[in-house]
């Protein structure tokens, strides 16, 4: 009796789990540790948020850069070299200024422009973050120590589809002048997903 | 599907744990469990669509308890085993327990057989739709009305690609809602952007 049999059984741990699926795939022939070790290299050594951090510091230093960040993201940051999986047919990149606050969330799972910007944090995935980014903005963001004075507009934008949004931080203004490598230096993912202003 | 995942605007939830500089994976195990379905998305084994709706389907409860990359495993080994690349009976006596999945999916559908282009500016209404397979519209927009901002390159339709069914890719719309509209006397102020596929959208009326 297969059900009776599945009943007793505890469930396995996540580590069994993972190596279960990997060691199965292996031995299908279809050399799954070896696609992990690519790609776990890629999520953690090479889709970082310093991606996104080079081309905030361009738009700050180049306007015409920034002009064609504004048109075309995906266009845009193919010219410093950064990729985007073929499912993501578009990036928009959302400006903030004195009086407005973009933020970033996606309440159906976790999408993110990962690769410019970096994976999601933990807390961009969780539940509470998902259900009440959208509903009370002003209160989840004070919450995360951004506490925006009533006259800045918040703009919530959640990724439904596989269009990926980014936001672009507002410069310091005592920043102004600095070379664009210390400026990237500045960068946090937080401030790209509009969590926080620098 | 009206899921356990469609968070957007569900209440009782509490405060954010965040921290400056976290981080994306807490355990090794994590960081193969995403490398392990993004791989298979790049054999081409299933797309991003039925990835997302095989965690959709995942029993409400173990939905809720289950951690991000426990989800993202969970719908892996369901597509494996759904497509036949790996046996259930295989997978749980490597693990040495029992390996949860997902439930059965229902049947998916092709594009509103009228779909209206839409120009930034125009007011829209979402349709008062429901759909027991996989979408992307979140449930709080569900005909509420709102303003076209902008329009996207053509996408897969979500509603059909999840489910292996034919259909157009279609554009999808930024459209900008007000949070007042969305939940009544009960948000704070704030404008709401969802990209929404063409086939959920109808004009609004006058």
């Amino acid at each position: 009796m297969p059900d009776q049999d599945r009943v007793v059984k505890s469930t396995a741990s996540m580590e069994q789990r993972v190596d279960a699926i990997q060691a199965a795939l292996d031995e299908r022939g279809l050399e799954a540790s070896k696609g992990v070790e690519e790609l776990a290299h890629l999520a953690q050594d090479v889709w970082t948020p310093k991606n996104g951090a080079r081309v905030v510091a361009r738009a700050w230093v180049d306007p015409e850069f920034r002009k064609r960040l504004l048109a075309n993201g995906r266009a845009a940051v193919e010219e410093l070299g950064f990729t985007m999986p073929k499912h993501h047919r578009h990036l928009v990149v959302l400006e903030n200024t004195a009086k407005v606050q973009n933020v970033i969330c996606c309440t159906l799972c976790s999408c993110t422009a990962f690769t410019i910007i970096g994976l999601p944090p933990d807390w961009y995935k969780d539940l509470e973050y998902r259900s009440r980014v959208v509903r009370e903005s002003r209160t989840v963001l004070k919450e995360m120590g951004l506490d925006l004075t009533p006259d800045v507009e918040i703009r919530v934008w959640d990724t439904t589809a596989d269009t990926r949004y980014m936001v672009l931080p507002e410069q310091p203004p005592e920043t102004v002048g600095w070379s664009e490598e210390r400026l990237a230096d500045i960068v946090t993912r937080d401030s790209m997903i509009g969590v926080a202003r620098l | 599907m009206d899921g356990m995942h469609d968070m957007g605007g569900r209440q009782g939830f509490g405060p954010i744990r965040f921290t400056h500089d976290a981080k994306a994976f807490h355990a090794e195990w994590e960081v193969r469990a995403n490398s392990l379905y993004a791989f298979a998305v790049r054999l081409g084994i299933f797309n991003m669509d039925e990835y997302r709706h095989a965690i959709e389907r995942m029993d409400p409860r173990h939905y809720l308890a289950a951690s991000y990359y426990e989800r993202s495993l969970t719908s892996l080994a369901t597509l494996l085993v759904e497509k036949g690349v790996l046996s259930r009976d295989d997978i749980e006596r490597r693990a040495g327990g029992s390996f949860p999945l997902a439930r059965p999916s229902a049947a998916g559908r092709a594009n509103a057989p009228h779909r209206e282009h839409f120009a930034p500016g125009d007011r829209v209404r979402v349709k008062e739709d429901h759909f027991p397979g996989h979408t992307r519209m979140p449930g709080y927009i569900r005909g509420k009305c709102g303003v076209v901002v902008s329009e996207s390159p053509a996408y897969p339709f979500p509603d059909a690609h999840a489910h292996g069914v034919e259909a157009q890719d279609e554009p999808t719309y930024d459209v900008r809602f007000r949070s007042e509209d969305l939940w009544p006397n009960s948000s704070e102020p704030a404008l709401v952007h969802v990209g929404v596929f063409q086939s959920y959208l109808e004009r609004a009326p006058e």
